[in-house]
């Protein structure tokens, strides 16, 4: 899956944004205050989402405001179909 | 009924810790065109992970006419939500549509039936068709007033009395009553001004709304204090209802209560009284026995 450079997310308490760009094999750079507690949580969900949308490629660059699991899925992914231009809901 | 935008995360997972009835997550008039996918996405996630709890979850979608509104259906329908919210809705058609829409989904997952419609009413053509729009589909579950386009229909706008309103007001409780749904009053954005705020929901309260739309956890309490039955309304209600349950034992139709005659409506009302003091918490099943 080829992709250029999309955002998606705000940096407000409770979510996360997310860069994401073409890259070799998934790279992702993550800062978080609470990295120590849940970043490999964090990671794990990322790269999921990822490997669930079949992007094996990728940088990503994520800065965390302490979103759950569910708004990471969803920033994620937006990012990943704003790059790709792959939609999840087609019409 | 609480409004939440629909692209803001840290709202979305806190909402339900305020008590409100039911939670709206908002995908039309909060969101931007530009944050439109990424609202979806949001409330797809929050619906399926997120436990809500007893709340009643409604997404209020994009209309079907707009790129987005087909999406949010199929996005929506997908994370279980329990009702649609349909914005400007003016024709019954477009409920049928809308239905249309929810049984593709539906049926793609096999679970057809599932979804609920609330069709929103905001503009004069919508209130002249309430009660075709209430009537359009067994998926009715509620209208809802939506005042702020309507008063920009209507050419005027809103006042502290609400006298723009009645008309529209009275129409959507006769309606939803005649088709056996529910009906929500509009929202009040002034969050300065409570004393307004609460003359407001009096006012629908008497005028037979289900409920209030508001758009911030500080309203709840008021909604409630209003709706909830006073302590002498509960003893009257149960006075009556254990009156007519000895007469009915006894095989007589009119009684009378502290020299007041019960009859059908009456029973009707303390029927609803000790309902919504049960839904507010103030009675409890165990009290009734």
């Amino acid at each position: 899956m080829e992709l250029k450079e999309a955002v998606a997310g705000t940096l407000e308490s409770g979510d996360m944004l997310v860069r994401i760009g073409p890259g070799e094999g998934l790279q992702v750079e993550l800062q978080s205050s609470v990295e120590a507690q849940f970043g490999r949580r964090i990671r794990a969900v990322i790269r999921e989402t990822l490997e669930g949308l079949g992007v094996e490629n990728a940088t990503v660059r994520v800065v965390d405001k302490g979103a759950l699991d569910c708004t990471i899925r969803a920033r994620v992914t937006a990012a990943a179909v704003r790059a790709s231009g792959k939609d999840v809901w087609k019409d | 009924m609480m409004f939440v935008p629909g692209n803001n995360p840290g709202m979305m997972q806190d909402a339900h810790i305020y008590g409100p009835d039911c939670i709206m997550l908002d995908l039309e008039d909060s969101v931007t065109m530009a944050e439109k996918d990424a609202a979806r996405l949001l409330v797809y996630n929050a619906l399926k992970s997120i436990d809500y709890g007893d709340t009643e979850m409604v997404v209020r979608i994009n209309p079907l006419s707009t790129p987005y509104g087909r999406k949010d259906v199929e996005a929506v329908v997908k994370a279980g939500v329990d009702v649609i919210r349909m914005p400007k809705t003016e024709t019954a058609d477009e409920v049928r549509e809308l239905e249309a829409e929810i049984v593709k989904v539906e049926t793609e997952l096999g679970c057809v039936g599932r979804t609920r419609i609330m069709a929103a009413i905001e503009s004069a053509l919508g209130i002249v068709n309430a009660h075709a729009i209430a009537t359009a589909s067994s998926r009715m579950m509620g209208i809802a007033l939506g005042a702020e386009d309507y008063t920009a229909n209507l050419k005027t706008q809103r006042s502290a009395s609400g006298a723009e309103l009645l008309l529209a007001r009275e129409t959507i409780v006769v309606a939803a009553r005649a088709a056996g749904i529910c009906c929500f009053d509009t929202v009040y954005s002034n969050l300065d001004d409570m004393e307004t705020f609460r003359s407001e929901v009096e006012l629908i309260k008497t005028l037979g709304f289900d409920g209030k739309s508001i758009i911030n956890p500080r309203q709840i309490e008021i909604v409630n204090e209003v709706f909830t039955p006073k302590e002498k309304e509960i003893l009257k209600a149960r006075t009556i209802l254990a009156a007519i349950k000895e007469a009915q034992a006894k095989g007589s139709g009119v009684i009378a209560v502290n020299g007041k005659m019960v009859d059908r409506p009456v029973v009707i009302r303390a029927e609803r009284t000790i309902a919504l003091a049960l839904a507010a918490g103030v009675l409890t099943k165990e009290d009734l026995q």
